[in-house]
């Protein structure tokens, strides 16, 4: 039981963390065409707010605070009792409010198709996003070389 | 005596009315969005983010184009909105060694696993005017290479294994933090942390220039620098488990420092360290100069008496929103100070007049 609670919660920890670092455009835009969202009430109405982000003191030792970031929250529970709770970056909340009703659909039958709508194209986008990053990056590593001189 | 207090309002609506004005600029010249400030000028962006202490683009972009351009009043405008936010929590430490590194160099070692990655850099730019960006014109593509998909190890976890560079070792440690609590002396090596990272560049990069040239001369390599996107993760309370809720770009900079040992630590190599919000490669250098050389004390070096080594120096004027707003304000009112003053320099040049006056009589 234990467990099977562990490998929900991973599950929802990643679909939670995509839906926060999505672009606002490109996760309002897929959840735009998903169809009508279902009914809900408001737990907590979106609200933005600040997270103070940590760092370590050498990468590796004691923390400290670095500066803030906006996050915007909400919480809604939807006419079968779900709950979905929103956490996203940044000051939209509409796109908190998407966060929030997609991360309750998943917790329902509805899930394969949200994944199927949502979650998959989304995280393709932002894996693409950071690969075309990436392979720039990787363009102007240096690639040493040593003159050979003199006569063999 | 009193002074009127009211009957500038006319005057400040109309100084007002002008700025926006003229922070408009010609209306012939098209109008700069958010966008565009944010996607164009994002080394300003970066510099308001950081100092600013809030990382928000869009935010940073609105601040830069209601300044004008003016990084220190933006940043102001950014700490003031700041303050309205509520704070939903402080988020788990980033792991830097999880980044995605736009850029990763070593000026310590040439072939460290992962590579010398030059990314997106002025350096070996020639500093000559391109007035090919006064025209119009389409950017080439840049080239790609097979990207690097497992993360890129820190270079100073290879000397570890040696015992020859200080250990940071982990801990949980609640750390100060200067929005919450007025900063005391001494101060710590977190609270100077975050002091350094939101302050000012130019102040900061004078420190760190005084200790390259001999104030508390700490011999400095970049051991690494590294720019690229780390995700932030948060216990959420209401789910019992933490998650990721959003991703920040920094920049981090770990110089290696020559120490020659002292009575309680052996010869080896020492560190300091810089962490900052964007792409802000020359605040970080500096950040970490400065985070070095006010080490000494736990480190057993001499107080040379340097300005670098003055945490209560550095800490108290590091800040460019609290020196504007003491600086700026000398030139608010003061008709009733320097009424006062004006009066009393009267009286005692009137007194000595007077004590002179006799004498020259009696000549």
């Amino acid at each position: 039981m234990a467990d099977y609670q562990n490998i929900a919660n991973t599950a929802r920890r990643d679909w939670m963390g995509l839906l926060a670092r999505a672009p606002d455009d490109a996760l309002i835009e897929l959840w735009g065409k998903v169809g009508t969202p279902p009914s809900f009430d408001w737990l907590r109405s979106p609200e933005v707010g600040g997270v103070m982000v940590r760092g370590r003191t050498g990468g590796t030792g004691a923390p400290f605070n670095l500066g803030e970031m906006t996050v915007t929250r909400c919480s809604l529970v939807l006419k079968d009792g779900t709950v979905g709770h929103g956490y996203v970056q940044g000051r939209s909340k509409r796109k908190a409010e998407a966060a929030a009703l997609i991360d309750a659909l998943m917790q329902t039958d509805a899930a394969e198709e949200i994944r199927a709508s949502v979650i998959t194209p989304l995280s393709q986008q932002m894996q693409d996003a950071r690969t075309a990053r990436a392979a720039k990056a990787a363009a102007t590593k240096v690639e040493f070389f040593t003159l050979v001189r003199g006569e063999d | 005596m009193y002074v009127a207090v009211k009957g500038g309002e006319k005057a400040i609506d109309n100084a007002h009315a002008w700025l926006a004005e003229e922070r408009r600029g010609s209306t012939d010249i098209a109008e700069l969005s958010i966008a565009q400030i944010r996607e164009q000028l994002s080394l300003a962006v970066n510099r308001v983010m950081a100092e600013g202490s809030l990382y928000d683009p869009d935010l940073a972009a609105l601040a830069i184009k209601q300044a004008r351009g003016d990084l220190i009043e933006a940043i102001f405008l950014i700490r003031a909105y700041r303050t309205t936010l509520p704070r939903f929590g402080y988020s788990n430490p980033v792991e830097t060694g999880e980044m995605a590194c736009d850029r990763r160099i070593s000026a310590t070692f040439k072939d460290a696993p992962g590579g010398q990655v030059l990314g997106p850099t002025f350096d070996y730019t020639h500093r000559l005017l391109d007035f090919k960006l006064a025209a119009e014109g389409e950017v080439p593509a840049a080239p790609e290479a097979q990207p690097r998909v497992e993360p890129t190890p820190h270079i100073s976890e290879f000397l570890k294994g040696e015992d020859i560079i200080q250990d940071e070792p982990a801990s949980d440690a609640t750390p100060g933090d200067l929005t919450r609590e007025p900063m005391e002396f001494p101060a710590g090596r977190p609270l100077r942390l975050q002091s350094l990272t939101r302050g000012d560049e130019g102040f900061v990069l004078g420190m760190a220039y005084s200790t390259q040239r001999g104030y508390a001369r700490n011999h400095a390599f970049v051991g690494e620098l590294r720019i690229g996107k780390v995700a932030v993760e948060m216990d959420i309370p209401e789910l019992g488990f933490a998650i990721e809720i959003g991703e920040v770009e920094l920049t981090e900079c770990e110089t290696v420092n020559q120490f020659k040992g002292s009575k309680t630590e052996p010869l080896q190599f020492t560190r300091g360290y810089g962490l900052v919000f964007g792409q802000s490669e020359r605040k970080s250098i500096a950040m970490a100069l400065v985070d070095r050389a006010l080490r000494w004390e736990e480190l057993g070096e001499d107080n040379l008496g340097a300005p670098a080594q003055d945490e209560e120096f550095v800490l108290s004027h590091a800040d460019n929103i609290q020196a504007t707003g003491f600086l700026e304000h000398i030139k608010l009112p003061h008709y009733v100070d320097f009424q006062s003053e004006l009066e009393l320099v009267r009286k005692l040049r009137r007194e000595a007049e007077e004590r002179i006056t006799p004498r020259e009589a009696a000549e």
